[in-house]
């Protein structure tokens, strides 16, 4: 006798992972004014940030503003994370996707400090990144971000970041 | 947004304009020159025009600049608190600024590194300023802090500590 339950359609899978996703970014304003999306490869994110006129800073070179950077790497640490606390929820069902707004997912969690390490200036280009959840605590985490252009090994600018996590709500802790 | 004759003299921030020598009695007339120059560049920049920055003083190493509240900075949409990203936009602005106006006179200048310390969150619909101070210039390396508050100026918002590149000298 097989007991082993049959795995999910494929579609049914990417579509409520997907869904979650969409919902997380597009809530926020500013990820929606710099225009940062993400792609997923199963639970992998990676942040694009698609170049635009309103993102350079110095327009002599011209290379990207500092602070655009620095709010791309944050937000990719941020979602990443945020992500990473959804993912087992969703994937268990106690997160309903049929009714998910905004409302209903967790708070994002909160900076409490990010430091970023500018390695080379910012090309008037697409640029990517990736997170890597150092640590993820019930209360804090450590976030390290690498942010690159043309070539995945030639970063241009990486960031560490510290978190307070959102407090899980009684009913999830019960 | 100011335009004119200055403007077009804009290479001066970032690259080296020819040797000059001044007398000391120019000398101030030049930096006030210099500063005007370094705060249109600065006004200028698409991506502080795109958040709102204005620039509030520059001189002599210190820059203050604000950036008054909007929905498009939001990121928190259950509070309205402005996106920790987008004071780290306005910091680096600041601070960049503010190596521009130091009397060492940099022809240039580029953020190394950059720590933000998100003390509480700004309140929403209040405008946030900053004010950066470059504190020592070596022939390379400039070294500046920064403040941000909202209207209880008492309590910081976010503090911030950066390195920046000297791109060569007046």
């Amino acid at each position: 006798m097989n007991t082993r339950p049959r795995p999910e359609p494929m579609q049914v899978v990417k579509e409520r992972r997907d869904k979650v996703l969409r919902t997380l970014v597009e809530d926020v304003p500013y990820i929606q004014f710099l225009g940062i999306q993400f792609e997923r490869r199963g639970d992998e994110l990676t942040g694009i940030l698609p170049f635009k006129e309103t993102l350079i800073g110095n327009p002599l070179l011209p290379a990207l503003h500092g602070g655009a950077t620095a709010a791309f790497l944050e937000v990719t640490a941020i979602i990443t994370l945020s992500w990473g606390l959804i993912w087992e929820d969703m994937e268990s069902g106690t997160l309903d996707v049929k009714t998910l707004d905004a409302d209903h997912l967790p708070r994002l969690p909160k900076t409490i400090d990010f430091t970023v390490d500018y390695l080379r200036s910012g090309l008037p280009r697409d640029a990517y990144a990736r997170a890597r959840i150092n640590r993820s605590g019930r209360r804090y985490a450590s976030v390290h971000v690498e942010g690159w252009q043309d070539n995945r090994s030639r970063l241009y600018a990486q960031a560490t970041g510290h978190f307070v996590m959102p407090q899980r709500k009684p009913v999830d802790a019960g | 947004m100011r335009a004119g004759t200055q403007a077009q003299r804009m290479t001066l921030p970032f690259a080296k304009p020819a040797q000059i020598k001044v007398k000391i009695s120019q000398w101030n007339a030049i930096m006030s020159e210099k500063n005007k120059a370094a705060g249109q560049f600065i006004e200028a920049l698409p991506h502080s025009i795109a958040l709102g920055m204005e620039l509030e003083e520059l001189g002599g190493g210190v820059a203050v600049i604000a950036m008054p509240y909007d929905e498009k900075l939001v990121g928190d949409p259950k509070t309205g608190v402005v996106h920790g990203g987008a004071v780290s936009a306005l910091m680096d602005t600041c601070c960049g600024a503010a190596v521009m106006s130091h009397p060492s006179n940099p022809a240039g200048t580029a953020t190394m590194d950059l720590r933000i310390e998100y003390l509480r969150a700004a309140k929403p619909g209040e405008r946030i300023t900053t004010k950066a101070t470059c504190y020592h210039v070596t022939r390379s390396v400039a070294f500046v802090r920064a403040t941000a508050t909202d209207a209880d100026a008492e309590n910081p918002v976010a503090t911030a500590t950066g390195t920046f590149t000297v791109e060569g000298k007046l």
